[in-house]
C-alpha cells in the first residue's frame, strides 16, 4: 500500500480540484482531506458520510471564581497570555496546565477540548476520510493525522493499492503532519513568484522529511518566463516535473458542477492531470521494484 | 487601527489586498504591514523591503543538568506534550514537542533544569515605499508557527495603520494573526471553494468577536452565491475584483496591483473609509 499526498506551500494552486481528479483516475484507492482547516474534496466527491466521530484533543484551563482568591500567581506564569481578569481565554490557552498546578488554591482545572469531527464517507470513487476542525480549534495536525490513520486502516482492511490525500497549505503543523511518512509528495505550483518562492520551501520540508516529490506547474501559460524558472529549478533540484497545467476556465466550472475536471471535459487540462496521474503511478511502481 | 486580511482557502487574493490597501494609504497615513503568513511570506516579493533589523525567534526549551538531577520524574509528569520523559536514570528531552510553557523548570524541586533557546523562525523589519514593513519566516521543518506570528506582531504600533497579512486556514495560525484586529478583510472568490472555506472563516472571526467584511477576488457575471451568503449573513461586501487576466499576470510578476493599475489606488482608499465608518460605529456603539 502506497500513500501519496498533495501539497503546493502556497494556497489556491489546484491542489484540490487535481485531487478531485485522482479519486476518479485511481482504481482500489481511499480519499482523505487532511485540509481540516478548510475541507473542500468533499464539493466534489460528494460524499455520503458513513461514521461521524468527535475528536477530543487538548484542554483548556477553567478557573472556579468561587474559588479564585485573584492571587494572580497563574497569570504571571503563563507565557501564552491567556489568563486576564482573573478568567482563562480559552482561544489563547495552549492547554500545558502549568497554572492548574501552580494554583495555591485548586482553583484551576483542565477540561477536555471537543475540537472537530471526523467522518468516514462513501463516494462513488470509493471511501473518503475527511474531518472539520471546530471553529478557533487547535490541534489540526492531530487531527489530520487521526484522518491518516482511519484512512490507512480502511486500505489495509480491504486491501486497497493506494492512499490519495489532500493536503493543507503552508509548512507548518497539518502540513508536517500529512508528509510524514508518505511515499510521494506531489507539488503543485504556479508560474508566479508567490508561487516559485513558496515551491522552494515546500521542497525543502519535504527533504526534511525524507519524502520523495514531483512537481506539476498550474496554469503553466499565465507567465511562460516565470514556468521557464520553475523548469530550471526543477533540473537543479533533480526533481521530476510531471506536467504542465495550461490555464482553462474548465477547472472552475467543474468545480462549479462539483464532478472531477477528468469527467467534465476531454480539453488539454484533463489530458495533462491524467499525464500527472500516469508519472505518479510509474513512481510509485518504481519505488517497488527498487525496494524488491 | 489594525486590520487583518484573511481567508479560509488559501490564493484567494490576501496578499495582493494587503499589499495594495498598504500602498493606498501610504500618502495620508503612517502605515506599517505586517505580513503574518510565516509559514509562506510573500508580501516582501511585492514591497521589495529594506531590511534594517533582523532577529531570531526562539521557544525557550529544556535542558538538564545531570549533576543535580536525581530522576524523580516530576517534570515528565506536568509536561503534557510529552517534550520530557524520564526511564530510570534516563532524561529525554523532544525539543520539537515542547511548547516552552516553562512548567517542567518551575517544578523541578532541584532546580535542575534551565530554559535554552530553540531558534523556530527569524523576524526581519524594514522600509519599503514608505510603509514600515515586517515580516516573518518560520524554519523549514517546524511545525509551531504561533511563536513567530506572535514575534511579527510585537512590532504593532497602535500610532499607525496597521495592515496584517493573515496565513489561510481557519486553527492556531490564524488565530493568532487576527487576533485583536480592529477590522478582518476576508478575501475569497466566487467558486464553491471560496464560498464553504467563507462560510469557515466567517465562524472563525464572530467566535474572536471581530467586524468582519468580504472582498469578493476574481468575480465573474452571473456568480452570485458568495454575495448571496454575505446578504444572509448580513456582511457587508466592500470591494469586487474581477477576474482579469491583466492582474493575474501583474501578480504573476511580483507587481502590486496599484502600482501596476494605479485606478485602483481609490477603490482600495474607499475601501479604508468604509472600514473606519465599520469601526467607529462599533466603538460608539460599544461605549453607550
Amino acid at each position: 500500500m502506497k500513500e501519496i499526498v498533495i501539497l503546493s506551500g502556497k494556497g489556491g494552486t489546484g491542489k484540490t480540484s487535481i485531487a478531485g481528479s485522482f479519486a476518479a483516475l485511481a482504481k482500489r484507492k481511499v480519499m482523505v482531506d487532511c485540509d481540516v482547516d478548510a475541507a473542500d474534496l468533499h464539493l466534489i466527491l460528494k460524499p455520503s458520510a458513513q461514521k461521524e466521530q468527535e475528536f477530543w484533543s487538548g484542554q483548556a484551563a477553567v478557573i472556579d471564581k468561587e474559588k479564585c482568591i485573584q492571587c494572580d500567581v497563574c497569570r504571571g506564569l503563563c507565557r501564552f497570555e491567556a489568563i486576564k481578569d482573573y478568567q482563562v481565554d480559552p482561544v489563547s490557552c495552549e492547554g500545558c496546565g502549568f497554572c492548574s498546578h501552580v494554583c495555591p488554591v485548586g482553583a484551576i482545572t483542565m477540561q477536555e477540548c471537543l475540537a472537530g469531527h471526523w467522518f468516514v464517507s462513501s463516494t462513488r470513487y470509493g471511501y473518503l476520510v475527511h474531518a472539520r476542525l471546530g471553529t478557533a480549534q487547535e490541534n489540526s495536525g492531530k487531527l489530520v493525522a487521526t484522518v491518516r490513520k482511519e484512512a490507512r486502516h480502511i486500505a489495509e482492511q480491504d486491501k486497497l493499492d493506494i492512499i490519495i490525500s489532500d493536503g493543507p497549505p503552508g509548512i507548518g503543523c497539518p502540513v508536517i503532519s500529512s508528509l510524514s511518512g508518505a511515499n510521494l509528495a506531489v507539488l503543485v505550483t504556479e508560474p508566479t513568484l508567490s508561487g516559485i518562492h513558496d515551491l522552494e520551501r515546500i521542497l525543502g520540508v519535504c527533504r526534511h522529511f525524507d519524502v520523495p516529490a514531483l512537481v506539476c506547474i498550474n496554469k503553466h501559460d499565465i507567465n511562460e518566463d516565470n514556468t521557464r524558472q520553475i523548469e530550471g529549478f526543477c533540473r537543479d533540484e533533480k526533481i521530476e516535473l510531471a506536467a504542465r497545467i495550461p490555464f482553462d476556465n474548465v477547472v472552475t466550472e467543474a468545480m462549479i458542477k462539483e464532478v472531477p475536471v477528468v469527467e467534465f471535459s476531454v480539453g488539454k487540462v484533463a489530458k495533462e492531470i491524467k499525464t500527472l496521474w500516469q508519472k505518479v503511478t510509474e513512481k510509485l511502481e518504481n519505488q517497488n521494484s527498487f525496494n524488491q | 487601527m489594525i486590520i487583518s486580511i484573511a481567508s479560509g482557502k488559501g490564493g484567494t487574493g490576501k496578499t495582493l489586498i494587503a499589499t495594495s490597501l498598504a500602498l493606498s494609504l501610504k500618502n495620508s497615513h503612517k502605515v506599517q504591514l505586517l505580513d503574518c503568513d510565516v509559514e509562506e511570506p510573500n508580501d516582501y516579493i511585492f514591497m521589495k523591503p529594506e531590511i534594517t533589523f533582523q532577529e531570531t525567534v526562539s521557544i525557550p526549551v529544556p535542558e538538564v543538568d545531570k549533576e543535580k538531577c536525581d530522576h524523580c520524574g516530576k517534570c515528565a509528569g506536568i509536561c503534557v506534550y510529552k517534550a520530557i520523559a524520564v526511564w530510570g536514570t534516563q532524561v529525554m528531552i523532544f525539543p520539537e514537542l515542547c511548547h516552552g510553557c516553562g512548567a517542567c523548570s518551575y517544578i523541578c524541586p532541584r532546580k535542575a533544569i534551565k530554559e535554552i533557546p530553540r531558534p523556530v523562525g527569524v523576524v526581519e523589519s524594514g522600509h519599503a515605499q514608505g510603509i514600515n514593513f515586517v515580516h516573518g519566516k518560520l524554519n523549514v521543518g517546524e511545525a509551531m508557527s504561533p511563536p513567530v506570528i506572535k514575534k511579527v506582531k510585537s512590532h504593532i504600533n497602535l500610532k499607525e495603520i496597521t495592515i496584517i497579512d493573515s496565513p489561510p486556514g481557519t486553527s492556531c495560525p490564524v488565530i493568532t494573526a487576527v487576533k485583536n484586529s480592529d477590522f478582518c478583510l476576508l478575501v475569497t472568490e466566487p467558486t464553491p471553494f471560496g464560498l464553504n472555506d467563507l462560510a469557515l472563516a466567517v465562524e472563525t472571526v464572530k467566535e474572536l468577536k471581530i467586524p468582519c467584511g468580504v472582498i469578493i477576488n476574481r468575480n465573474t457575471e452571473g456568480e452570485r452565491k458568495v454575495e448571496q451568503y454575505c446578504q444572509k449573513e448580513n456582511i457587508p461586501v466592500l470591494l469586487t475584483i474581477p477576474l482579469d487576466t491583466e492582474i493575474a499576470r501583474l501578480y504573476s510578476r511580483g507587481i502590486t496591483l496599484v502600482s501596476g493599475m494605479p485606478q485602483w489606488k481609490q477603490s482600495f482608499a474607499a475601501l479604508f473609509e468604509k472600514i473606519q465608518e465599520i469601526v467607529s460605529e462599533r466603538n460608539s456603539y460599544s461605549k453607550r
